[in-house]
């Protein structure tokens, strides 16, 4: 019942109230994560540093075969592996949402249920808090992506119209990772047993988003199930904008199919969500 | 007190060992999530593999099996390090951070002891059979001769690398002591600890160095990996004994340091 009079009075607010609404909260929810990550700096940079280490580790591998092939693999030099992985490091911070293995505690522990009080759908709380962080995480990313760049001099010239449909690009691809991983995570409203679930995805993903590798080294067959999945479009394809010299169609369709894959997961996440939050039910929160 | 009798850590071990055991027991599902999950990690590598030497016949002198191998081992340690040495040195981050190591201290044992067997994953213990199982058919496809000698270099060689982890990981968890807020540095070791899955030998030399002597992941993995795979030198293993001792020995010594800073609940 708690939900029902949550997504009721979400409704009555007049529309430019809630827009400001909405506005205000992303605002403030900003600073708080600015102001509570610019704290932690040391933390922050551990996480940083252990992330890093996975392209480099992949970076590595593809430029060592790619000097023994003669140069070459798969269409990439190890210039451009190293341009491909750097600018993987910046899309990864972009692409951090929140973890569905949260949802658990959040269920467990009551926190849903003042989630549910506030007059807005829960989702905005997670996106504003983690996209206040990646504002944190930009800056402190700059100075690793430098020093990426002296040790493994990445070939790089790109297009005024690159960079700008990127920074559209690594957003989109933060909003469309969003909704299937917390469709996936209102999972744990039936079963605790989630990992297995959860692993199945991000294992998924690992090999057709193009995290692992340039989806064009891929098997042809992986790449078709890939264009029909959305993972792509969170991870390859922001790159790509950016290095790829990616013709228009392919650059401004990309930035379309971003959009259409949000539209799919907020449906989906509406009708989940429906189905799920009858589920719960809480001691206190 | 503590010390007096040698084998006193491992009857404590063994009596920790015990009681987290039962405890997990109760929980038997998890053995097939935890199964299930290996062998999707698992899976994932091959087929890593799979895509690497579908492009080249070997990586740096490294064949397939010969990769395989290394994978094995990744694994195993990896195993090794979730069933018992993780989860002791988050328990003890936390204990710090909210002064519960209070507990611990007053206890009539030695704590550096205490703090590194309280706490056993034994589901985690699966990844150990997984790795074990990747190790013999690597050593098979490998169709060399594998003998005694080989095998117990290579139990050696393990049991080296176990350790070293230990200690790096116990130095890292003893910064607790300072910087309050370490919860995400098992982000930065697992991050870290994948580029144990490739001999350390294809990475550029500081990130070699720092591979083997920042983070000891060349001493853990590739060392063991050696000594499956016919490359091990008398020199390298002395080297990674001399390094498992004095790591030990900085240890304690840090650990002592560490607690000089700790204040307790109470203050």
């Amino acid at each position: 019942m708690t939900s029902q009079a949550g997504l009721d009075r979400d409704r009555f607010v007049p529309r430019a109230g809630r827009i400001r609404g909405w506005v205000d909260l992303y605002v403030t929810m900003f600073r708080i994560a600015i102001l509570n990550n610019i704290q932690y700096r040391v933390a922050n940079y551990f996480y940083m540093i252990g992330m890093i280490a996975e392209p480099v580790i992949y970076l590595v591998v593809w430029s060592t075969i790619a000097r023994q092939q003669g140069g070459q693999v798969g269409g990439f030099t190890p210039g451009q592996f190293a341009a491909y992985y750097i600018v993987w490091t910046l899309v990864r911070q972009m692409n951090i949402i929140f973890t569905p293995y949260g949802w658990e505690e959040r269920i467990r522990q009551g926190e849903l249920s003042a989630m549910l009080l506030r007059p807005l759908f829960p989702i905005h709380w997670d996106i504003a808090l983690l996209a206040g962080w990646k504002l944190v995480v930009i800056v402190m990313w700059l100075p690793i992506a430098a020093v990426l760049t002296l040790l493994f001099s990445p070939e790089l010239n790109v297009r005024p119209v690159d960079i700008a449909v990127f920074a559209v690009a690594i957003w989109g691809a933060y909003l469309v990772r969003t909704m299937p991983y917390w469709i996936l995570g209102m999972a744990s409203f039936w079963t605790t047993r989630v990992g297995p679930i959860f692993q199945l995805m991000f294992t998924a993903e690992l090999l057709l988003s193009g995290r692992l590798v340039p989806l064009s080294l891929m098997p042809d067959w992986a790449q078709r199930l890939a264009d029909v999945l959305p993972f792509k479009w969170t991870f390859g394809y922001p790159i790509e904008a950016l290095i790829g010299h990616l013709p228009d169609a392919e650059l401004f369709g990309g930035l379309a199919m971003q959009l259409l894959w949000i539209v799919i997961g907020v449906i989906g996440v509406r009708i989940v969500w429906r189905f799920a939050i009858r589920r719960y039910s809480a001691v206190a929160g | 007190m503590a010390g007096r009798e040698p084998l006193r850590p491992f009857v404590l071990a063994g009596r920790f060992f015990r009681v987290g055991a039962l405890n997990e027991l109760q929980y038997r599902a998890n053995f097939a999530v935890q199964l299930f999950q290996s062998a999707i990690a698992a899976g994932t590598g091959l087929a890593v593999l799979a895509l690497v030497f579908g492009q080249t016949t070997n990586l740096n002198g490294w064949t397939q099996p010969e990769l395989l191998a290394v994978m094995g081992v990744h694994i195993l340690m990896g195993g090794v390090i979730a069933t018992i040495i993780q989860p002791n040195m988050i328990r003890l981050m936390e204990d710090i951070r909210q002064g519960t190591l209070d507990f611990v201290l007053t206890k009539p044992e030695d704590a550096q002891v205490l703090v590194s067997v309280r706490e056993i994953r034994i589901w985690q213990a699966v990844d150990c059979l997984v790795g074990a199982i990747v190790i013999v058919v690597a050593v098979v496809q490998l169709q060399v001769s594998f003998g005694i000698g080989q095998a117990l270099a290579f139990a050696f060689a393990f049991v080296l690398g176990g350790l070293t982890i230990y200690c790096f990981w116990l130095i890292l968890t003893v910064g607790a002591f300072w910087v309050v807020r370490m919860d995400q540095i098992v982000e930065l070791f697992e991050g870290v600890y994948q580029s144990g899955r490739w001999p350390v030998t294809i990475y550029p030399g500081w990130l070699r160095i720092s591979l083997t002597f920042l983070v000891p992941i060349a001493f853990a993995v590739t060392v063991p990996a050696e000594a499956l795979t016919s490359r091990l030198t008398p020199e390298t293993l002395a080297l990674a004994t001399g390094f498992a001792i004095a790591l030990l020995v900085f240890t304690r010594w840090w650990w002592r340091f560490g607690l000089t800073r700790y204040s307790g609940a109470s203050a």
